[in-house]
């Protein structure tokens, strides 16, 4: 009750603030702002925090965020207002809804709205492999905010149980086995106690096969997002050693390994090394209870990792005024000092070379220099996975995964109808 | 009531056994959650009585969304379909029980359509609707599709038409209209049928989830089910120390109100017919 | 009263609820119905005029036949186990022991419980190794397994968490109806030497058919309806071996904004459901005649 009440004077006096601003002679311009993180929680809070200071510098905008839940429930929200006719002007949403956003008509170009030269440079200070997912037959159509990337984490004192040193984790594939089968403990009766390795596969295991992809170097889907390479024999050959992680080489757990509960089975000792996005640094150097590392994945032919996270866009239906608004917003939202705050705050990784010159971010990675790996990966990042009818494209790649996974298919049949599959969808935007 | 409980099959002692044991067997996620919620959530896979006890995870859940909020959207959201549901289900039972009219059979076999076909179906036309009527993102928004409810009709129908047509008379020649006849015969008559058909509505209500996270956007509107989705599986896992700690939080008034109202709740339905 | 003015009285008490009705409804079914022969609108392209060409989709859709076959499988087991321990733990709870305020509560507790936050809470349950369930197991000596993660035992997983929501609410039903059976009736038969059993039997089991009849239908639009569960513990996986068919339709209509062939799985559905309503009537009649 205390906190709320504080909140609702808070807004009161903001409010009060505001319409005393809008009594001036320039009429106010109101943004909606949909933002994808569920109601509450201190990012709300921060996010609360850079809209309030933002407004300060230019009264006559107002900002209203909406917190609309996931990401998938955010972009729900914002298509199911847009087809009702009340779309936001500025939203947070997945970097690969690019293309689905394109489809509905619904977001602007960045050009149409950055034509000065500072604002051409503001466009291109962001790291390439961020803008790779926003940027489509020529148009730059995102903004990167908060984006992140798969990195690798493991238990040093494991390590070190095991007889590893505890500094070095798996450079390669083949070391990533060697020491996966060092890592995994058995009791008496057999039964594993803690796993060499484990790769999460619940709910989108296609960025996490994408690295395996990468790695091995083939790229699943081509630039304009209408071809995708599902059951190129390199791709084939990455699933057979994810699936072979746990079928042969028994380091790695059985089945669909979920998301949600790997960071605790990394807590929990029951895997030694855990692959996951960069955005748990700040969980994981929180409850970890042993001293653990963060380094790149591994490489076969490569290193790699695709990208990942959300974009600012922009939306076609905003009127002129909220246009112009909208990209004073997006520019203050993604400048070189917020870009580090948040990524300090967050454990996002910063999204500008600019940002990691801060002084703030300086400090930071000289105290945490877990920090700075995701952005060193960076330039052997590749774009996620995204093409037209994106979620019904990854979705027959996700099944196919599963199905490997699983043991219910081999990995050539699973891909092989998977890309079939992704033909058919993608055939018509050709 | 001990004599009812010779109706069971099994031996008095056996039978207590077996109450006792699935019990235990049906507390044992919410043990689980009483465990995780109060104590710190190193402990949430450890089970060591030693382990220390905590309130913090009740009030990172508290800060993590402002539930004081949700929980009076909640209240005014289950409160205001309650009473609407019991207005129009009232008239509407009244007309059908009381009030033949031709097609009134066809009419209630359309209404009874809805106990099928609820609106949690039909989420994108509901939701132009709700649209064209200007009510995205309130409250009343949330509850309108469900205020005219067939369940409702139904059992309230089913008791106004075991109700002696004589009380009815009686208190017509007294000088009622038939909106008095309602008001002092049948719905004090129906008292148990409403308590019992009013618990499966909060119960309902105050969980739906689906529906509420289509149609609201702000604080201000959105109920429980909703606040509660800021834990479900996010990028950084699962805590389930919060999550435990924020669902004993918003099920305890339901959870206290059964407690309290458990003989009257049986006892209504019971005398609702329900069976 | 005259005919005609009572036939007023009728339709303006029931105006208001079923126009509220038709509103929610069946209008939104009608306009599923056409939606359903039309194809989806994308950016400024228009919904234009299909025929059957999304039920010929339909049909070809394997995600469709098996979120269909898995909602059978659903049903099929919800369904009787959660009647037959509803019924059980009413005869359990019906009778005084000690505890058993406490004992009711706890069959009860789930039905309070949103949905959204157990699901979490069952998937603690659920996790491999540390996992509350894993750890009974490893205490009988079984081998470890991953529940949620493996075909063969997901959707196992799920009726679990669906009959330990249902069976409670149910229960009250039960116990309400065994409340009103006369203690006469059991004494009669007691007195013609008949156990314990053959009075469950032939008195108490027949006197509650009918509630009986009302809670499977009940049990049965919900094993349709309740989906929470699965958005939140699998998303339909391990591929699609968890997808029901309202899920399958949420996900077609929210995450890949087709809501053309989203309609159409909802006609689908609201057959099924119809058909289940035609049932339902045909029972609660019968029933009506046998008070």
């Amino acid at each position: 009750m205390f906190i709320s009440l504080k909140r609702m004077i808070a807004g009161v006096t903001l409010a009060c603030g505001l319409s005393m601003a809008a009594a001036l002679p320039a009429a106010a311009t109101d943004l909606s702002f949909y933002f994808p993180v569920a109601v509450g929680g201190p990012i709300t809070k921060l996010i609360d925090g850079y809209v309030a200071e933002f407004q300060k510098a230019h009264p006559d905008i107002r900002i209203s965020p909406v917190y609309a839940g996931s990401y998938q429930d955010t972009l729900a929200k914002a298509l199911t207002a847009l087809k009702g006719g009340d779309a936001p002007q500025v939203a947070i949403l997945l970097s690969t809804d690019m293309f689905t956003l394109i489809d509905e008509d619904a977001v602007l170009p960045f050009e149409q709205l950055a034509k000065s030269d500072a604002d051409k440079a503001w466009l291109n200070a962001f790291y390439p492999a961020f803008m790779e997912n926003s940027r489509a037959g020529g148009h730059v159509w995102g903004v990167p905010f908060q984006r992140s990337t798969v990195v690798q984490y493991w238990n040093k004192e494991a390590f070190k149980e095991a007889g590893l040193d505890p500094e070095k984790p798996p450079q390669t594939w083949d070391e990533l086995v060697a020491f996966g089968h060092r890592l995994t403990k058995r009791d008496a009766g057999g039964a594993v106690t803690q796993w060499g390795v484990q790769i999460p596969s619940s709910g989108f295991p296609y960025w996490l096969f994408q690295c395996l992809a990468i790695e091995n170097g083939v790229v699943l889907a081509n630039e304009a997002g209408d071809k995708t390479d599902y059951a190129n024999p390199k791709a084939i050959e990455s699933l057979q050693f994810w699936h072979d992680l746990s079928a042969r080489e028994r380091i790695h757990p059985s089945g669909v390994v979920e998301w949600g509960t790997t960071p605790k089975d990394f807590f929990e000792r029951k895997a030694a090394i855990i692959w996951t996005t960069t955005g748990n640094l700040t969980n994981i150097r929180a409850n970890a209870p042993f001293a653990f590392g963060v380094s790149m994945l591994p490489e076969k032919v490569r290193r790699g990792s695709p990208t990942g996270g959300g974009n600012f866009y922009v939306f076609k239906n905003a009127s002129p005024e909220q246009r112009t608004a909208a990209l004073e917003f997006v520019k203050f939202m993604t400048s070189a000092e917020r870009a580090a705050q948040w990524g300090i705050d967050t454990g996002y990784v910063a999204t500008r070379p600019d940002a990691w010159e801060t002084p703030a971010m300086k400090a930071y990675v000289a105290g945490f220099p877990a920090a700075a790996v995701a952005r060193d990966q960076l330039q052997y990042s590749v774009a996620e996975l995204s093409t037209h009818d994106n979620q019904r494209v990854t979705k027959a790649l996700n099944d196919a995964l599963q199905a490997v996974l699983t043991g219910a298919k081999s990995p050539a049949e699973a891909l092989g109808e998977a890309q079939a599959n992704a033909e058919r969808l993608l055939k018509s935007y050709r | 009531m001990s004599g009812l409980g010779r109706s069971s099959p099994i031996g008095p002692a056996m039978a207590g056994l077996a109450a006792w044991l699935l019990a235990a067997l049906w507390l044992l996620p919410m043990a689980f959650a009483l465990w995780t919620a109060f104590h710190p959530s190193a402990f949430a896979a450890h089970f060591d009585p030693t382990a220390p006890l905590t309130l913090e995870n009740f009030s990172r859940a508290w800060e993590a969304a402002p539930f004081a909020r949700y929980f009076l959207n909640t209240s005014l959201l289950v409160a205001g379909v309650m009473a609407g549901q019991m207005i129009l289900c009232t008239l509407a039972a009244y007309g059908f029980a009381r009030f033949p009219f031709p097609g009134a059979g066809l009419v209630f076999a359309l209404v009874l359509m809805q106990l099928m076909i609820m609106p949690d179906l039909l989420l994108v036309e509901n939701y132009r609707t709700i649209k064209a009527l200007g009510l995205i993102d309130s409250i009343a928004g949330i509850g309108l599709p469900y205020v005219a409810s067939a369940f409702g009709i139904f059992l309230l129908r089913q008791t106004f038409k075991g109700i002696p047509r004589e009380l009815d008379d009686a208190a017509r020649i007294e000088g009622c209209g038939p909106l008095g006849v309602l008001w002092r015969v049948y719905i004090p008559l129906a008292r148990p049928t409403y308590v019992a058909y009013g618990l499966v509505s909060v119960s309902y209500h105050w969980n739906n989830f689906l529906w509420p996270l289509i149609i609201t956007n702000s604080v201000s509107t959105r109920p429980l089910t909703v606040g509660l989705s800021v834990f479900a599986a996010t990028d950084q896992g699962i805590d389930w120390s919060v999550i435990s700690a924020a669902t004993l939080m918003t099920a305890a008034p339901l959870l206290i109100a059964f407690l309290a109202f458990q003989r009257q709740f049986v006892n209504s339905f019971l005398r609702a017919g329900i069976r | 009263m005259s005919k005609r003015l009572n036939a007023l009285y009728g339709w303006l008490l029931i105006l208001p609820a079923v126009s509220l009705l038709a509103a929610f409804t069946h209008l939104p079914a009608v306009m599923t119905l056409l939606a359903s022969v039309h194809s989806t609108p994308r950016g400024t392209r228009p919904p234009h005029f299909v025929g059957l060409d999304n039920y010929r989709d339909m049909m070809a859709d394997p995600i469709f036949w098996q979120s269909l076959w898995n909602n059978l499988i659903y049903a099929l087991a919800t369904i009787p186990v959660s009647v037959a321990l509803a019924l059980t733990m009413a005869l359990l709870v019906n009778r005084s022991f000690p505890g058993r305020s406490l004992a009711r509560l706890a069959f009860f507790t789930p039905t309070v419980l949103p949905m959204i936050a157990v699901a979490n809470i069952w998937l603690f349950f659920y996790t491999p190794d540390y996992g509350l369930l894993d750890r009974l197991v490893g205490f009988l000596g079984m081998a470890h397994h991953n529940w949620l993660g493996e075909r063969g035992t997901a959707l196992w997983a799920l009726i679990a968490v669906a009959i330990w929501k249902e069976s409670g609410f149910f229960m009250i039903f039960y116990l309400a109806a065994l409340q009103q059976i006369p203690a006469t009736l059991r004494e009669a038969a007691a007195l013609e030497g008949a156990g314990p059993w053959t009075c469950f039997r032939r008195v108490t089991l027949p006197l509650l058919m009918p509630t009986t009849l009302f809670v499977l239908i009940n049990a049965l639009i919900n094993a349709f309806r309740m989906v929470d569960h699965v958005v939140v513990m699998t998303r339909g996986g391990p591929d699609n071996a968890t997808s029901l068919l309202l899920f399958h339709i949420f996900e077609v209509g929210f995450r890949f904004w087709d809501s053309a062939y989203a309609a159409t799985l909802t006609v689908v559905l609201v057959t099924i459901l119809s058909l289940v309503a035609a049932l339902k009537f045909h029972f609660l009649d019968s029933r009506t005649h046998y008070r």
